[in-house]
Formats: C-alpha cells, structure tokens, sequence
C-alpha cells in the first residue's frame, strides 16, 4: 500500500509597519512592558479600532505575489476566545471573507518543479506576551498586542519536508523582496504550523492530523514535519493507533510529543466586527498595489541567466536578497562586464558583508567603485591579487580605486625591460631552482617566480614573469 | 415564550462569559433571555434568505488610517485599571498552557 504524506502550513507573519493594526501605537519590538497600549488595544469600553492601509496593502501585495485573488468586499471578524493574551477577549481576523485567497506558488525542489496552492492570505492582530510565574500566577505585556499579523495558508499540498523547506525559503524571500516583512523566524517575525497527515493513494483512507507547534527556524520546521511523516508511517506499519492532536517539536530531543488532545472543536463564535466597516478594494488601489510590486526573486533568477549568461547557482546566490541583486545590476551595468562583476559581488563584496554583519546597504563601496576595479583588471593595471588588496583598501578608508593605485604605487609592473631585470636578479638568487628545471623539474620554476613576486610585493604581473623567465632559461 | 433550561444560563455564564451567577440570577436570566429568545423567533418569521449580513449600519467602506504612530498611555495609566498588576505588568491567575 502506498500512503502518501499531505502536509500543510499555516505561517504567520509579522508585517513591517510603523504602527499598530488598529490603533496609532508604535508596533516597533521591545519596551518596557505596557508602555506602547492605548485604549484601543488594552480593549478599554468604547474605543473604537481604526484598520492601518499600509498592513492592508502589505496583505494585498503578498496576495498579489502569491497569484490569489483579491475580495472585491470583506470584512474583519471576532474570533471570540478566553486567554488574557488579548484583553478584548477576541482577536480581530478575518473567517469567511478573507482580503486575498485562490493563489499558488511553484517551486523547484532539487530540479523538480513543484506546484503549491495557496488557500489565503489574511490579516488579523497578534497578541500580548504571557508570563508565567513560578508562584502560580501569570503576568501579561500588550505591547505585541494589536501588531499587524498577516496569516498565509496553503493547501494540504506538500507531500515532503523537502517541499516544506523550499517554500518557507521561497516565501520568506519574496516577504523581503516586497518589503511587507523581514520574515526572520528566529525573531518570531515568521512563525510555522504545519498539519500532517498520510493518505492512502488507492483507497483515500487517510490517518488523523497533528499539528506541530513550537516552531522557530526553517530548519526546525524541516526536521519536525520529516519526523512527523516517518513517525506515523512506523505507526502504521506496527499498527499502533494514530490521534488527531496537537504536538510540540522538541528541539533538544528532535522529535514531536503529544500536548493535548482537542476533547472538543474550538467554538470561537466568529461574527463580522460591528466596530469595523467593510472593506472594498477599487480596481484602481489593486492595480496601483499590483504595479508596486518589483520583480519576484524567481522571475529574476531566471532573468539573471537569460540576459547576464550566469550559472543557475550563481544567479540564485545574487538574487537571494533584493538588495544584493540591485547591487549586482548596478556593477553590471557601469562595468559593462556582468561575468565580472557577479565574481565580485559573489566573492568579495558577500564576504565583506558576511564577516562584518552587515546589510548591502551599508557596504562603503559605491557600485561604481566595483566597477572601476574591474576596469582597472581588465586593462592589466591590477593583477587578481593586487586588486581584492585594493578593494580591502578602499572599503578601509573610503578611497577609489584610482587614487589608491596612484597614491599606493598599486599598479602591476608590465612593463617588459623593468620585469627582466627583476627575472635576472630571481635567476641568479636561485641557482639551485634554476638548475632544476634545466634538468627537467618544472615544479622548479614555481620556486623562481615566487621570488619575484615576493621582492615585489605581488605587484608583477605574473604572466609575463612567466613567459620571460621560460624565455630566459631556454635560452642560455 | 421559549423555555431557556438552567444548564444553558449555567453554560454561557461560567464557560463562556466566565460569570458567576447566584441561583436567584440564573432564575432571572432564564426568564429575561426566554422573553429575549421570544423576540428573536418574531424576527425569524422575516425572509432574509437574499438579504447580507448587517455588520454596521452605516453604509461605509474603506475606513483607514495612514502608518502614524501617535501617542500612548503611560504605563500609570494603562494598568490604572487593573486589579491586580506587578512590575509595569497585569497580573492575572495562572494560565494553562495551549
Ligand atoms: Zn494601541
């Protein structure tokens, strides 16, 4: 028999706005606890929430990116429920007229392409932050109270974790590409459910599904759907019984655990907010979203090969982040040499950004600045070499290229009669080497060459010390 | 009048409104909510079948409010009301984890 896994996700999103969703507090992380309330979302009798545009249109262009469509009409609903996390006693969200939904994604997962839909993408508030006390009570923060959270759902359409992981990566890359979130989930920024179950593919019998909770990094994710998936195909195979339940990924242990068991269906009492009125996006508003919207990072990769002839791997480190891939374009684009600045921006530039922590925006070369190093390459004024010391120089102490070559005697020496004199002396320095090759170890030249750029600092151009030095040995 | 049984009062009021009622107040309530349920069953009779759900009574869309943060309430005050507080914190009686 062959049960196949049907694995969903419920993510939800912190979106990057500067207030709250429904009320003029800072929805800016940290603070000192409840002081970022206002009447509002302390849910003080007779306040009266306002919806935020920016959160709203940050739900209607990850709808749009995500290929859903938009309500022409909607409404936010109480999802009623008793937990102090929210002092209102519901959540404002949205139940049966969600803002955006009927989209899909496709992904390629190790080559294959992969086609997920998407049942919606909402808009609803987060909640306050419990504590729990060890002398039995709990203490609660409403600063988070009232953050925009934007809810996307798929359908139960992955069938691995493999599936799972490339499209949390995908979906955070886009978030950050359309600039509604940071979508980091080890800030919670991102938080994951995904629902297991495995159906039977002859029969359409399929096994209870669990939720896996505690969530807090891609990898984690992975790891605790795959667990998932094998633990109840063992319990299938050893005929031990399968519940519908709620589980938690234990990250010290890698493995899901049973948290309770739903006795009862939650009944949140969901009815349309009288507070609210509808919502009516015009036609104008979602094509203004719609042409807001930058080329999607897939859509770039692809373009990145097509027009720049770069190796799909290459294309997808660049494109990985907005940014770098703006970066990218602008040396390609003052370079005129794509090949040269994708090397660049690959080798140097990402390692400079990685080893001091910081985003391309605060990188201190200019895409021009690249560019010029590249020309000074091509035209054999710099050597490899000379140049990424060029390029450490310059992001030191924020001199071009140029004038660090002139002021630091950078060029590489090419020139012919000032390198043969500099091959004579490496000849006579290194007899022993010299006779070697002579007899036939061209290892030995390597030793002669060394010495060369040694004594001047790299700055020779290596290959015509070569091309000399064969010269010169034959010769005599 | 529709008769509204004592363990409905007692389901709403303790499970879901989370009150505590004396047996005079469920008493009362039954009879109160039966008269409410009465006026109820009189607007069922009405065909709404193509009529939407009335979430406002104005006839309004698109109300929003532009990314301004504004001002807050001092923390004094938003736990001026709190029955119990600690810390700059609202204290509550323990909760059970999800
Ligand atoms: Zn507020």
């Amino acid at each position: 028999m062959s049960w196949q896994p049907c694995v969903g996700l419920e993510v939800h999103v912190q979106l990057s706005t500067d207030s709250k969703m429904f009320c003029a507090c800072p929805a800016e992380f940290g603070g000192e606890p409840n002081t970022r309330c206002c009447p509002v979302c302390l849910g003080l009798p007779g306040s009266l929430p306002v919806p935020n545009q920016e959160a709203i249109e940050h739900v209607l262009r990850t709808g749009l990116a995500l290929n859903c469509q938009v309500a022409e009409r909607c409404r936010f609903a109480r999802k009623n429920y008793l937990y102090p996390d929210l002092a209102k006693n519901y959540q404002i969200s949205q139940y049966d007229e969600p803002l955006t939904q009927d989209g899909y994604i496709d992904l390629d997962v190790n080559g294959q392409p992969v086609h997920i839909r998407i049942r919606r993408a909402h808009l609803e508030e987060d909640t306050g932050k419990n504590i729990h006390l060890l002398d039995g009570c709990s203490v609660v923060d409403y600063n988070r109270s009232g953050v925009p959270l934007m809810e996307v759902v798929t359908e139960p359409d992955f069938t691995s974790a493999d599936e799972v992981r490339v499209y949390l990566t995908e979906l955070r890359r886009i978030l950050r590409y359309i600039g509604v979130s940071d979508a980091d989930m080890e800030k919670g920024q991102m938080r994951c459910e995904p629902t297991v179950n495995l159906r039977n593919l002859q029969t359409d019998e399929a096994t209870p599904k669990t939720e896996i909770k505690n969530l807090n990094s891609i990898r984690s994710v992975y790891e605790a759907v795959r667990y998932e998936i094998a633990r109840q195909l063992r319990a299938l195979e050893t005929d031990e019984p399968l519940v519908q339940e709620t589980r938690r990924w234990d990250e010290t242990a890698r493995q899901t655990v049973s948290m309770r068991r739903k006795e009862t269906a939650d009944d949140y009492m969901y009815f349309p907010d009288p507070d609210l009125v509808p919502l009516e996006p015009s036609s104008d508003w979602v094509a203004d979203i719609r042409a807001s919207i930058a080329e999607l990072p897939t859509a770039r990769r692809r373009r990145f090969v097509e027009e720049y002839g770069l190796p799909e791997y290459d294309a997808s480190v660049l494109t990985e982040e907005k940014a770098v891939a703006d970066y990218f374009e602008a040396v390609a684009a003052a370079s005129g040499d794509p090949k040269a600045a994708s090397n660049w921006v690959m080798t140097e530039v990402l390692r400079y950004l990685n080893e001091e922590g910081v985003t391309v925006d605060r990188f201190p070369l200019s895409p021009e600045c690249v560019a010029e190093l590249i020309a000074l390459t091509a035209d054999g004024t710099l050597s490899a070499t000379i140049a990424r010391e060029v390029f450490a120089r310059a992001c030191r102490d924020g001199r071009s290229p140029r004038q660090i070559v002139e002021q630091d005697g950078l060029a590489q020496i090419s020139d012919t009669s000032e390198l043969a004199k500099l091959v004579d002396e490496a000849i006579a320095a290194n007899p022993k080497a010299v006779e070697d090759f002579r007899a036939g170890k061209e290892k030995a030249l390597g030793a002669i060459v060394g010495h060369i750029m040694r004594t001047t600092k790299g700055q020779a151009n290596p290959q015509l010390v070569n091309d000399l030095l064969r010269q010169k040995l034959s010769a005599s | 009048m529709p008769e509204i049984k004592r363990e409905e009062v007692l389901h709403v009021a303790n499970n879901l409104a989370r009150l505590e009622l004396s047996d005079d107040e469920v008493e009362r309530l039954q009879y109160e909510l039966g008269r409410i349920m009465e006026y109820f069953l009189e607007l069922q009779k009405i065909d709404t079948r193509d009529v939407d759900i009335t979430s406002h009574v104005l006839p309004m869309t698109n109300v929003l409010r532009d990314d301004q943060p504004g001002e807050c309430l001092s923390q004094e005050d938003a736990l001026s009301n709190a029955p119990d507080k600690i810390e700059g914190f609202f204290r509550v009686p323990r909760i059970l984890e999800e």
